[in-house]
């Protein structure tokens, strides 16, 4: 293994960028980014077998349309982690902010607190590809907007009330699970809420357990809790909107 | 059963027809049908047959392929003379639209460009011409330069001490031999053997074309080099493969068409190879929300625009289209302020494969207009080197093209004339899925009409006749290059428009 340390502090993101990429290109297979402070883009639309080390916070659209690497986040990140992601996993040991995986198309994303508006939005699914995104703490408005494949999944372990409101709105495929209750009146137009199968059950465990082991938190009483999850009504929603349907 | 009655009559010259059935086979609305229980119950010989096709005429939507097919052509497609007793405002359009759209309670879906009787700007715009004083070139003779650069250029040029080789870091360009491309059309909306035949033209023509929001099948890969990859609000087939792959990344914003409002491709419409290009499930609904949900303002915007350039590391301009609306100018600015290398204006006259009637026919802006204010507004600010302007929208013939140049623009793109091209005859039912020309269709019984070598020849065709009478147009102007074109508004003359509207598109009328 080939480690690369790179010391962020007043560096633009365009030269870290290019300071990573030389990086990837002469082998490292680890690189650890020192005194980030919201350098934008890191790892954007990369395929290589590496992995990223972030301390400080990582700015906007880090790991977008990203291809594979594995990026470690001590600290805070920014809006737009994983945009458009194909393959790869993001953990981040601490919170997230608007539109985490938005049209994620496969990966995985932990966030090991709390996470903003619009989080999981147009995230889609296709052959095994199939993303997943997990939040820690809580989450905004308008949770898993449009999506249309994956899984997202809020384990709410503050146990505060679920307040995000318009949940699922457009949705029309894949699935939400949070933790706890989530009032009729808070879900979008196109969701519905439906009882938990056996298959739901054991994928909020095997991921609540992954979560468990990234972040170092007793799994168990997690997925033992009660969870609601949340569907489409309908996979095709606006079937009946065109005179030609 | 339709409410209204039919628009044509399918006309058959019963002396002629043979009888051979090739229209019922020919035609994708079930107009031609064969009544095979009854000509064998019939016992009659063969030379009957004819009589057994009955005609449903009101499915007819005139899309002439059973005329063109027809061995003995004994076919012909005529409008039916007005049957409604006539209104000037209740016109039989009208009457039509609202009688469809009381039998379903449905949005009224609407293909290809704005069918109102909007007047056209390009059509009360003249082209001056050299006479005497200053000589016109002989474009046979002489080069005449059409190759065209679209991006970024420098403020100014450093060179080495050595003076020979240059300083300067020179922002990534599009290199066009000739300014026409081809418009983004998807695949999805339009067949493979389209999008082959479209392609390959491009690379022909030593220019490019749009991918659409589909994706770029694989067998294309090889003329990627020739290739404008897309992303649009849904991020479909959206990845890094295919960002890297293409030779420009264009952002959706908005389409001519149908400005402001996302797209729709019915689940019905997502079979295998177009679910694998678009990487999503066969037989889900394709929805492009209306906004990219990470852009709400230019800063969001420009965010866009750099992850793009970093994912594709600085290797590619990007291109960020929009509808030609009230606010081009200011939004034009400000996507080139965000990091755009060029931005694309689709005119309100702009085609679609499917769009809702009433905004098709009601929303946006002549492109002329949006031309001439944006390359206006650019220059005010002293930013119009920054980026380049891409027009499209209903572009008919060169002579559109070099208004458009003339106006402001660096290059176009064209749509529907290359479809026309393919052999579109402009029916209107590209949303069905039924193009009976092999275009706008999935069905392999219909796409196989479609030769994508003969298609890439007659685009190719197409796209070169223009460039040549391009360069007739600049030889009468007396002008070497292109270039020389740009911007250029003094060589045109505007025929009945108003002060105002001469104004708006910063021209003089004729006689001045
Ligand atoms: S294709 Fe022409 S000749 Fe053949 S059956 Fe039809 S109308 Fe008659
Ligand atoms: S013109 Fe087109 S729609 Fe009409 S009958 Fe012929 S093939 Fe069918
Ligand atoms: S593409 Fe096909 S369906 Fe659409 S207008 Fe042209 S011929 Fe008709």
């Amino acid at each position: 293994m080939k480690e690369v340390v790179i010391d962020s502090k007043g560096i633009h993101y365009k030269v870290l960028n290019f300071m990573i990429e030389d990086a990837i290109n002469a082998g490292a297979t680890k690189i650890v980014l020192e005194n980030v402070n919201g350098q934008r883009f890191l790892l954007d639309g990369v395929n290589a077998d590496v992995e990223l080390e972030v301390h400080g916070t990582a700015g906007d659209d880090l790991a977008a349309f990203m291809n594979g690497p594995r990026v470690t986040v001590y600290g805070n990140v920014q809006d737009g982690v994983g945009n458009t992601m194909n393959r790869g996993l993001v953990v981040i040991h601490g919170d997230g902010r608007d539109i985490v995986g938005h049209s994620m198309r496969g990966g995985k994303i932990f966030v090991k607190g709390d996470v903003g508006y619009r989080v999981g939005i147009h995230m889609k699914q296709y052959e095994d590809n199939y993303p997943v995104v997990v939040a820690g703490g809580t989450a905004m408005d308008f949770l898993g907007e449009y999506m249309a494949g994956g899984v997202v999944l809020i384990l709410n372990i503050g146990d505060a009330p679920f307040t995000g409101d318009w949940v699922g709105t457009g949705i029309h495929g894949g699935v939400i699970y949070v933790r706890g209750d989530v009032p009729e009146f808070l879900l979008g137009i196109g969701a519905k809420a439906t009882d938990l199968e056996a298959s739901d059950k054991k994928l909020i465990k095997e991921l609540a357990e992954e979560y468990g082991r990234y972040f170092g938190v007793d799994p168990k009483p997690i997925y033992e809790s009660r969870f609601t999850k949340i569907v489409p009504i309908s996979h095709r929603p606006y079937a009946k909107m065109y005179t030609d349907d | 059963m339709a409410s209204f009655p039919p628009k044509f009559k399918v006309l058959v010259d019963k002396e002629v027809c043979t009888g051979c059935l090739k229209c019922t086979l020919q035609c994708p609305f079930d107009v031609h049908i064969y009544d095979k229980e009854g000509f064998k119950a019939s016992g009659k010989d063969k030379d009957e047959r004819k009589n057994f096709i009955v005609r449903n005429q009101e499915n007819c939507v005139a899309c002439q392929r059973c005329v063109f097919t027809c061995p003995v052509k004994c076919i012909q497609i005529e409008v039916r003379p007005p049957t409604y007793n006539p209104h000037p405002v209740w016109t039989d359009a009208v009457r039509r639209d609202l009688k469809t759209q009381s039998d379903t309670g449905g949005v009224l879906l609407a293909a290809m460009g704005n069918e109102q009787p909007y007047p056209s700007y390009f059509d009360r715009l003249v082209i001056d011409a050299c006479q005497v004083t200053n000589p016109s070139i002989d474009p046979l003779r002489e080069p005449m330069e059409l190759r065209t650069y679209l991006g970024r250029k420098p403020e100014k040029l450093e060179f080495e001490d050595n003076g020979t080789s240059l300083k300067t870091q020179l922002a990534k360009n599009l290199k066009l031999e000739t300014p026409i491309m081809i418009a983004h059309m998807s695949y999805g909306a339009i067949s493979l053997n389209a999008h082959k035949s479209l392609a390959n033209a491009a690379a022909e023509q030593g220019t490019f074309m749009g991918t659409g929001e589909g994706g770029l099948h694989k067998d294309l890969y090889h003329l990627a080099d020739s290739i404008i990859v897309q992303v649009a609000s849904g991020r479909f087939a959206v990845h890094e493969e295919y960002l890297k792959t293409g030779a420009a990344v264009e952002i959706k914003i908005g389409q001519g068409a149908k400005p402001g409002i996302g797209g729709h491709l019915p689940g019905r419409k997502i079979t295998e190879p177009i679910s694998k290009t678009r990487m999503i499930p066969v037989g889900s609904d394709a929805l492009s929300p209306a906004p990219h949900h990470d852009i709400y303002s230019i800063e969001d915007l420009s965010r866009l625009i750099y992850a793009i350039k970093e994912a594709t590391r600085y290797k590619k301009p990007v291109f960020v289209k929009i509808a030609a609306v009230n606010n081009s100018a200011p939004i034009a600015t400000g996507i080139i302020r965000a990091g755009a290398d060029a931005v694309v204006l689709d005119g309100f006259t702009a085609g679609t494969g499917a769009a809702p009637q009433v905004i098709r026919n009601n929303l946006g802006i002549p492109i002329e207009a949006a031309i001439a204010s944006v390359d206006q507004r650019l220059r005010d600010e002293g930013i119009r080197h920054w980026g380049s302007i891409i027009a499209s929208g209903s572009m008919r013939s060169s002579g559109d093209v070099a208004k458009a140049i003339a106006l402001g623009a660096d290059a176009v793109y064209i749509g529907t004339a290359s479809l026309i091209s393919l052999g579109c005859t402009v029916c209107k039912q590209c949303f069905t899925g039924k193009c009976a020309w092999g275009i706008a269709t999935q069905d392999p019984n219909l796409t196989k009409r479609l030769d994508p070598e003969v298609g890439a020849r007659r685009v190719s065709n197409l796209i070169g006749a223009w460039s040549h009478e391009l360069q007739e147009i600049l030889g009468a102007l007396g002008l070497n290059s292109l270039e020389s074109l740009r911007g250029n508004r003094d060589r045109l003359r505007g025929v009945g428009l108003s002060q105002t509207e001469l104004d708006v598109l910063d021209v003089l009328p004729a006689g001045r």
